[in-house]
């Protein structure tokens, strides 16, 4: 029998240690995916959610910092890199309808990567949001790690965007079946593609698990909005501001 | 499965010294997906091995933003301050989107579907 010392010295070795971090976050990930699946994959039990929740009261119990967790989470993290490489995969597979369609999704992407970064704004500002979190709100459709690039430069929070980066991206993956209930859209591709340019990784990571078509489309709208929200809020942002 | 993910790996270091090089605003797995795609093309498709990696790494995207989604413990206070104004812009932001880009992309093809007969 281990006295409440020596188990405390235990808690101490491996709270400094990476094993900790990844074994918690591979956890919370399978139970919240035993839930979202015994949910019949139903949207509002969205896995990534559950398994942030999660993860956030567990450190905030045990009183463990941030960073202490992401030395281990960050094996889990790095994997980005090459999933989004991936993404060219099911994307190829798309390639006969890719072409019959190149022309009304640049269009479709134009339209909505603007709606996403100017209604973001607006609406912060007008609900009285502070500048600080305007700029930060602005490139929140996009894929973390260029969301935060993107805030850097217009004088936003990074840190903060990487929060509203991955709130829309749940968002979205949450709501996107209701909205195309409501406005009658049934085409995979489509409704992929729509949930991409809005909400990203998170919501390409719930379109893959409703259709490998939908997975796709929602795949390229990521990337291509990641590019072209790059090239346009530096660009808008003094305007939207003067605007506003 | 090694095989397949030093792929995966080379393409996404060839787009991070691109993206360098050239200082591009756009990360670098972005042009590696987009190398690997033109690659794809050419080449007539991915392998077995390719194909199967890729769909395990893609069936659990979810997890791998876990630990940034953490990150959101750093920031209750500006969210406890803020959470009205940011709260209704992300819900409505995030919900126009969906719908504008689906709307007009749902039209637009068929539109275009019509026109080609």
């Amino acid at each position: 029998m281990r006295t409440p010392a020596q188990l405390a010295e235990i808690w101490v070795y491996l709270s400094a240690s990476p094993l900790l971090g990844l074994t918690v976050t591979l956890l919370a990930y399978q139970g919240a995916f035993w839930l979202y699946k015994r949910a019949g994959f139903h949207p509002l039990a969205n896995p990534v959610l559950l398994a942030v929740a999660a993860l956030v009261l567990l450190l905030k119990l045990t009183g463990t910092p941030y960073p202490t967790y992401f030395d281990g989470a960050q094996f889990v993290h790095f994997l980005l890199g090459p999933a989004t490489v991936a993404l060219a995969i099911p994307l190829y597979a798309q390639l006969p309808k890719l072409r019959t369609m190149a022309g009304p999704l640049l269009a479709a992407l134009v339209v909505g990567s603007l709606t996403a970064s100017v209604s973001a704004v607006a609406i912060g500002k007008l609900f009285g949001a502070s500048e600080a979190s305007l700029l930060s709100l602005a490139p929140k459709s996009v894929t973390t790690p260029i969301a935060m690039g993107i805030a850097e430069r217009i004088g936003g929070l990074p840190s903060l965007t990487a929060v509203l980066v991955i709130t829309t991206g749940i968002l979205g993956a949450v709501s996107a079946r209701f909205i195309y209930q409501a406005l009658g859209i049934a085409d995979h591709a489509v409704r992929g593609f729509a949930v991409g340019v809005a909400s990203h990784g998170i919501g390409t990571a719930r379109a893959f698990q409703v259709s490998e078509q939908a997975g796709a489309f929602s795949g390229l709208a990521m990337g291509l909005n990641a590019l072209l929200t790059a090239l346009l809020v530096p660009l808008l942002m003094p305007w939207l501001r003067d605007w506003l | 499965m090694l095989g397949a993910l030093t792929i995966l790996l080379v393409f996404q270091l060839i787009g991070e010294v691109i993206a360098q090089l050239l200082a591009l605003p756009i990360p670098g797995p972005v042009i590696g997906m987009a190398l690997l795609f033109a690659a794809l093309a050419l080449r007539g498709g991915p392998s077995p091995g390719l194909r199967d990696t890729a769909q395990n790494l893609l069936q659990h995207l979810s997890l791998l933003f876990v630990p940034a989604g953490v990150g959101v413990m750093l920031h209750f206070n500006r969210i406890g301050d803020e959470w009205l104004p940011l709260a209704v812009s992300l819900v409505g932001s995030t919900v126009l989107t969906i719908a504008v880009t689906a709307l007009v992309l749902h039209f637009l093809t068929r539109r275009e579907k019509a026109a080609g007969g």
